[in-house]
């Protein structure tokens, strides 16, 4: 398939690969964050570990949106969505994610009225076609996202739909970025910087973390290959003695970002003060809230909201992960206690968690291989 | 790897093993996705109160001792939505699938039932569009619908027209088929393109705003069966239709059952470009998307290559493939060989599939 197949050559990745090796200076070590959860996914799910050589090591990062929602908003969630009028819809990542009293699944099965969308405009349209009904849309992600929920809100406004509102859990990249770097329990060399995000914020917003910090950052696309070739990008700067922004992902991300998303961001949103991140704690001016002018489109305000803050269960130890201090498996309660059919933590629970990658798709490594030859090369010839 | 990244993976498998418990309150639709919570619930629930040797192997159909002779025996339920999708509607999914769970027993289908669960209001010329499906399907397939039952249940209690049809086959050739069956070195085949199915149902849904010219894959398998199990006597070890949980659940429960592990190549894997790109765009892996009309084949490794040239030789194994290998280590799990000349592993599905959202 076009636009796939090529990203995902055998050959290419042998040769990146070889390229990435031969960067790399003996006895040292490199540590690279990507920071996007859905490069973890890639990885985890290419096997791409096994194309690094052992001096290189990948460290997951902050940005899956999923994982950073805090238990009490999942909680506020589930509160509106349990009112009797209330038709609540999410992305389907959301529904396993457990607040303090149980998940949208469970509330569903209670017998709440919870759909699962893949665009806010779907919502939109449930509103139009259920006018008695309060529609709610449960907004998440990074800056990648937030633009489809502003236009969506722009054209809830255009066409006057009084029964269509946003709970607003749009959080950002950068002050993420800007916490981990300012953790004191943290190593890094250089950042894989996330692609779909950089698409709307573009290149510039990273460049304190090369000049402020010295660490090098290249963003990187979604595909195997993307991935190896940013790792080798980020090597070549180690060895170079650079330290800059690098875009490998030019066929999405203008430099600039794209004007037209973030005008909109900024017409319907608004920053908070702070914002909870699961695992991270309170982060300043991290997320963001709807305007003043579109609070009719605001659950916040259309609802009363018990806003309790959940701790995390003590066990979990999701922050860590999220930091990148610790790997899943050195969670003390990984693939026992917290699994993806019953997660404690929020990692373990969206396909892009760095927890619920490893447990799907890397519970195995190289000594652990059978010798066997598959016999996929037969049906091949 | 490091010594303690070993000893977790080992807590991990031990937990694996433990006694499946059912946690939820309240039945979600995560226990009928196929996945890890249908075998929980099944294992926990069902063959609890149930258990007996026949139902215990856990296989698509009974295998039961009649006499001299043997006969597979089976029941399934459809309630699938939309009702009528691209390639076939409920009428000849409801036949194909029972006929194709007694095929993987390696019985020829014999006798079908049928019963109805019809909501007040449904078009009765709906329930005559699916009824002559059905009836197309069983003489296609060669089965009679010989009994039957009807229920109505008022409006909005059901969506439309479930049916459930049992089926029951004779059992002609030696030996048994299960999942507990496989043995390192053995071949892994798959009988077509995987995927068709589900991708068509949920672009059949419209809710994605997709198009793409993708139909069901629905049809009875036990042709094709029967072809295979002619030319390698004694030697296929396991058949299982890929139905919900699609190639990866069904490869998932043969590791467990037979104690092995299953490397699967996925440059081998047979995906139409249509469903590979419907995948990538809703977030899935076409090895958890639905068949209908496609099966696994577990078969002695030696006669790999004839199991495959006896597939291809009928029109419904026309693109079959050899898709992995049975080895030893690691047990209980699947892994697969990525495109990219990685290794990962294959888990059951959790629920139904999710997309990513970015």
């Amino acid at each position: 398939m076009r636009f796939v197949d090529e990203y995902r050559d055998a050959g290419r990745a042998r040769a990146l690969a070889a390229g990435i090796a031969a960067r790399c200076r003996p006895g040292r070590r490199y540590a690279f964050m990507e920071v996007c959860g859905g490069h973890t996914h890639t990885i985890y799910k290419h096997g791409l570990e096994d194309h690094l050589p052992e001096e290189v090591s990948l460290v997951h990062g902050p940005g899956c949106p999923v994982c950073v929602i805090p238990m009490g908003r999942v909680d506020d969630a589930i509160h509106i969505a349990s009112q009797p009028d209330v038709i609540m819809t999410s992305f389907g990542d959301l529904l396993r994610v457990p607040g303090g009293t149980g998940s949208f699944l469970d509330a569903k099965a209670a017998g709440a009225d919870i759909r699962m969308v893949y665009s806010p405009l779907d919502a939109l349209k449930i509103a139009k076609q259920n006018p008695d009904r309060r529609v709610v849309f449960m907004a998440i992600g990074f800056e990648t996202t937030a633009p489809s929920t502003a236009m969506t809100v722009l054209r809830a406004a255009a066409e006057g739909v009084r029964n269509f509102s946003v709970f607003c859990n749009h959080v950002m990249i950068i002050p993420a970025i800007k916490a981990i770097l300012d953790s004191p329990d943290l190593r890094l060399d250089g950042f894989i910087g996330p692609g779909h995000v950089s698409a709307v914020i573009g290149c510039e917003p990273y460049a304190f973390i090369a000049r402020d910090y010295g660490k090098p950052l290249v963003v990187a696309g979604f595909e195997p290959l993307d991935i190896l070739a940013s790792v080798h990008m980020l090597l070549g700067q180690l060895a170079e003695d650079r330290c800059e922004v690098e875009n490998q992902y030019a066929r999405v991300v203008p430099w600039h970002g794209n004007p037209v998303a973030m005008e909109a961001i900024g017409r319907v949103m608004r920053l908070r003060p702070h914002f909870e991140w699961r695992g991270l704690g309170f982060i300043a001016h991290s997320a963001l809230a709807m305007a003043e002018e579109y609070a009719a489109f605001d659950a916040e305000r259309v609802f009363d909201l018990p806003g309790v803050r959940v701790a995390d269960p003590r066990s979990c130890q999701c922050g860590e992960v999220l930091k990148g201090v610790l790997k899943p498996w050195e969670c003390k309660v990984f693939g026992t206690a917290c699994t993806p059919e019953t997660p404690i933590g929020t990692c373990m629970v969206s396909s892009e968690g760095a927890c619920a990658a490893y447990y799907n798709f890397g519970r195995f490594t190289r000594d652990r291989r059978p010798a066997v030859i598959p016999l996929g090369e037969v049906s091949r010839a | 790897m490091s010594g303690g990244e070993q000893q977790v993976l080992d807590r991990i498998e031990r937990a694996r093993r433990r006694k499946p418990v059912v946690r939820e309150e309240l039945i979600t639709l995560a226990h009928g996705s196929g996945g890890k919570a249908t075998q929980t619930l099944v294992e926990a629930v069902f063959l609890e109160a149930f258990r007996n040797p026949l139902l215990a192997t856990l296989d698509d159909g009974a295998t039961l001792p009649l006499g001299s002779a043997r006969a597979a025996f089976t029941t399934d339920s459809y309630v699938v939505s939309p009702l009528f999708f691209p390639g076939g509607d409920i009428g000849d999914l409801a036949v194909n699938g029972t006929v194709n769970d007694l095929a993987m027993c390696g019985a020829r289908p014999r006798y079908l039932s049928a019963g109805f669960i019809l909501e007040e209001g449904f078009p009765v010329a709906d329930l005559r569009r699916v009824v002559a499906s059905m009836a197309a399907a069983a003489t296609a397939a060669g089965v009679e619908i010989v009994t039957g039952d009807t229920k109505v249940v008022q409006r909005g209690r059901a969506d439309g027209c479930y049916i459930t049809t049992t089926g029951v086959g004779v059992i002609e050739r030696p030996g048994t088929l299960s999942a507990s069956a496989a043995r390192p070195g053995d071949a892994v085949l798959v009988s077509g393109p995987i995927g068709a199915h589900g991708a068509a149902i949920m672009l059949a849904r419209g809710d994605f705003g997709i198009e793409a010219p993708i139909t069901s894959d629905t049809a009875p398998l036990h042709d094709v069966v029967a072809g295979l199990l002619d030319a390698l006597p004694g030697q296929v070890r396991t058949l299982r239709d890929a139905t919900r949980g699609g190639v990866a659940t069904v490869l998932n429960e043969v590791a467990v059952a037979s104690g092995v592990s299953v490397v699967l190549e996925e440059a081998a894997i047979p995906v139409r470009t249509e469903v590979t790109g419907v995948c990538e765009l809703l977030g899935l892996d076409p090895l958890y998307v639905a068949c209908e009309g496609r099966f696994v084949a577990v078969v002695d490794g030696a006669h790999a290559q004839s199991a495959l040239d006896a597939l291809r030789a009928h029109p419904l194994g026309a693109e079959a493939a050899i898709i992995g290998a049975v080895a030893a280590e690691p047990e209980a799990l699947v892994l697969l060989r990525t495109a990219i000349g990685g290794t990962r592993v294959v888990e059951i599905l959790v629920g139904d599939p999710l997309p990513r959202i970015c």
